[in-house]
């Protein structure tokens, strides 16, 4: 099914409002510096980690959603499961996501153009990085930076360094690119176009697409598995989600869903999450009102759990515990119990949430 | 086509074209057509609502565009060649034309005795019309084509998605004012038999005879001002206003104008459309945008209507990896076809008789209000099918 096809990010329509570095920052990969301290840093973050799991203590994240008609996120803490405080952002925000150093999150706000950046501790928007127009969903090389933001209305995947918010590239990709999903070794980031309904597979190193593998209609988010061995794809139109094998870049099973009482053409795929452990993925549903519960190795649905109204996207905690559901028409996360695979609460948030990131302590 | 064609390469930076060592192969090219039959329209009442010169073509051309960015990563080139049949032209000599051409997919932005012609000029030939603005109901029944497909939504279709509404809204008493154009008494057939399935009662039925003259002059609106609430005064109790005057005669002077406060719906005030300029809803602002900077204007119901017709040929390419004929044909028509159109739900093609199954907007001039199918109004299969002639009832035999 996939064809190869190779475009030279350097060659991309010229973009007069946009920042004059259309090239790899060369600076940028002789750093190495940088990728040692936050090599430390994650470590350090790990060891945190590994010493809460030894106490047994519940851990406190922080949780935080983006209120898409709202204009605002709201913070969640994960032990209370209490709105802790609301904060104004820019216009209809979507996709967001905390900086690998948990100090800031990163902010698609769509109508204006823009990802913010929001200072956690002095909850403040301190830059705006150049997304170009309508930035909807982004994802964080796991070094911490680049940044890899989709925009819809460009056809493009824009790269952008953290540290100097520069852009590094943009990458020509397939019509509505949305979902972005990297590799656990941070070689491989895939974005998906939701009319052309691919997943395109784009080298970090070069930004050169490798592969584009044709998925089902309006591909909407990836998620690679954290063996780095598959991508799950899903298409909100086709109602279907897509698990491509990063080897051969071939589909490899195509999952369907059926919810007794609900018409196919309601069972509408956006978030997906599958857990560290490779055992069970979570498929939020969207106007289904359900988030689908799949064992991950064979791809049977095994339940199907009923959640607020819309979901549109999903989170776990650091420890895999809890998973958060955005329901863009209830106004609400549901809180799912991983363990149990049960809806343990609902918290109500700002008008239409949508997106969902969470702190690692 | 020429521009399209230089667009496309613009788009192709020169390094890919060098780039890849393994020799690629001549892209595969599908030639789409689009042949419009220009009719005389009567100007319409508000200059809000003149047709721009290119309604249609240009939501055909942003198409061509989604589809051969897609085409970029498959090796495959579409391109349009445009055929504007004047006046009194000979539409079958156009499409004659683009046929030998190698065109076997040809959008057709003509009135039905128009598109019937052309249908039955290539039956048994390889060629795959797209009716894209037509909304007669006998073009899906007794008159319909094997070689048809229809994008454009008939009146049955849009009739039933504004009587959802209205229903769900609980008016359900209507008074029914229809123009004197067979057109007309058309689309007040379809609000009949839509107040039938959905239950809905037509207290009284007026007709507005035409009074012909300049529509638009620097005296008259006083004149308006006394005409309309005398027409509809002394009607039975009733909810709103059901408009059929698909000519734009008067349909636009009743609301704010009647005797009783009523909204008014049908042809004017509240409408059934597939599309409109400010839908936003799944995604449709990303469409709304690329269209707005590639045409300089909104994009109407005829523009997405072509953007479908357009992109289901692209959708059907790039899956079955053919420019044939046949495989394209046979994938659009098929049960694995699905296409995103930013309706919420994917859009495909009846089996019976070969209309686009897909939701319909409801809007005042400014904004959407709803899509119908309205929720609770069920159907066994697909809730979209409640919306114009389903299968059980069609009198199309393909």
């Amino acid at each position: 099914m996939s064809t190869k096809t190779s475009i030279r990010s350097e060659s991309m329509r010229p973009r007069p409002s946009a920042n004059s570095s259309k090239r790899p920052n060369p600076e940028y990969k002789t750093k190495s510096w940088e990728y040692i301290v936050k090599t430390l840093s994650l470590l350090a973050v790990l060891v945190t980690t590994l010493f809460f799991y030894g106490t047994g203590g519940a851990d406190a994240y922080t949780v935080y959603v983006s209120n898409e008609k709202g204009n605002s996120l709201t913070v969640i803490d994960s032990e209370t499961l209490q709105v802790l405080t609301t904060i104004p952002v820019g216009q209809r925000p979507r996709g967001i996501m905390l900086t690998k150093d948990g100090k800031q999150v990163l902010i698609c706000a769509s109508d204006d153009d823009t990802v913010q950046v929001l200072d956690v501790a002095s909850r403040e928007i301190v830059a705006d990085l150049p997304s170009g127009p309508d930035p909807e969903l982004l994802n964080i090389h796991p070094s911490g930076s680049p940044v890899y933001i989709a925009n819809e209305d460009d056809n493009l995947l824009t790269i952008v360094d953290l540290e100097t918010t520069k852009v590094l590239a943009e990458v020509q990709v397939g019509v509505e690119p949305e979902g972005v999903g990297i590799s656990p070794d941070g070689k491989t980031v895939v974005v998906t176009s939701e009319t052309t309904n691919m997943a395109h597979f784009i080298d970090t190193e070069t930004f050169e697409i490798t592969d584009n593998v044709l998925v089902g209609a309006r591909p909407r988010f990836a998620e690679f598995t954290a063996d780095g061995k598959h991508l799950w794809v899903s298409s909100e139109v086709a109602g279907t989600v897509s698990v491509i094998d990063t080897a051969t870049r071939e589909v490899v099973k195509v999952i369907k869903f059926d919810v007794p009482g609900v018409q196919e053409i309601y069972l509408q795929p956006v978030g997906v999450r599958v857990t560290k452990d490779g055992t069970k993925a979570f498929v939020a549903l969207g106007p289904a009102n359900r988030v689908a519960v799949i064992d991950a190795k064979t791809y049977e649905v095994e339940d199907y759990l009923l959640v607020g109204k819309r979901v549109w996207q999903l989170a776990f905690t650091p420890d895999q515990k809890l998973l958060f559901a955005t329901n863009g028409n209830s106004n609400d996360v549901s809180v799912i119990d991983v363990p149990t695979l049960k809806v343990v609460k609902s918290i109500p948030t700002g008008t239409a949430p949508w997106g969902v990131t969470i702190s690692q302590d | 086509m020429l521009g399209c064609l230089g667009l496309f390469l613009g788009l192709l930076p020169p390094a890919a074209l060098a780039a890849p060592p393994t020799t690629k192969s001549e892209p595969t090219l599908v030639s789409i057509g689009y042949l419009k039959q220009e009719v005389d329209d009567a100007i319409p009442l508000s200059r809000l609502n003149v047709k721009p010169h290119d309604l249609g073509i240009a939501g055909a051309k942003i198409a061509l565009r989604d589809n051969n960015t897609t085409g970029m990563f498959t090796n495959q080139k579409f391109t349009l060649d445009v055929e504007r049949v004047p006046v009194g032209g000979d539409p079958v000599a156009a499409l004659n034309r683009l046929v030998d051409s190698g065109h076997q997919f040809v959008l057709v932005d003509a009135p039905a005795p128009v598109l019937l012609a052309l249908a039955d000029a290539v039956k048994g030939k390889e060629v795959l019309l797209f009716n894209v603005s037509a909304d007669d109901v006998r073009l899906r029944q007794e008159d319909c084509r094997v070689n048809v497909l229809h994008t454009a939504p008939d009146i049955a279709m849009l009739a039933d998605a504004l009587a959802q509404y209205l229903v769900w809204k609980k008016w359900q008493r209507w008074l029914v004012v229809s123009g004197v154009f067979p057109e007309d008494q058309a689309y007040r057939d379809a609000i009949r038999r839509a107040a039938k399935r959905f239950g809905a009662k037509i207290v009284d039925e007026r007709e507005y005879e035409e009074t012909p003259g300049a529509r638009r002059s620097d005296t008259g609106q006083q004149q308006i001002q006394q005409q309309l609430p005398v027409f509809t005064q002394a009607a039975p109790a009733y909810d709103v206003l059901i408009a059929a005057d698909q000519r734009e005669v008067f349909g636009p002077y009743l609301p704010f104008r009647t005797w009783d406060p009523r909204p008014v719906a049908g042809t004017a005030g509240l409408k059934a459309m597939s599309w409109h300029p400010a839908h936003e809803q799944w995604g449709a602002t990303q469409m709304q945008n690329r269209f707005q900077r590639f045409a300089n204007r909104f994009m109407l119901p005829r523009d997405h209507q072509a953007w479908i017709a357009v992109r289901a040929i692209g959708e059907a390419a790039s899956r079955t990896q053919s420019g044939d004929y046949g495989p394209i044909d046979a994938h659009i028509r098929g049960d694995s076809f699905e296409l995103a159109a930013f309706k919420g739900q994917k859009v495909t093609f009846r089996k019976w008789d070969g209309q686009l199954r897909q939701p319909i907007i409801i809007a005042g001039a400014e904004l959407p209000v709803s899509t119908s199918p309205q929720r609770g109004f069920l159907h066994e299969h697909e809730d979209v099918d409640t919306l114009g002639i389903d299968a059980p009832e069609t009198k199309c035999k393909l």
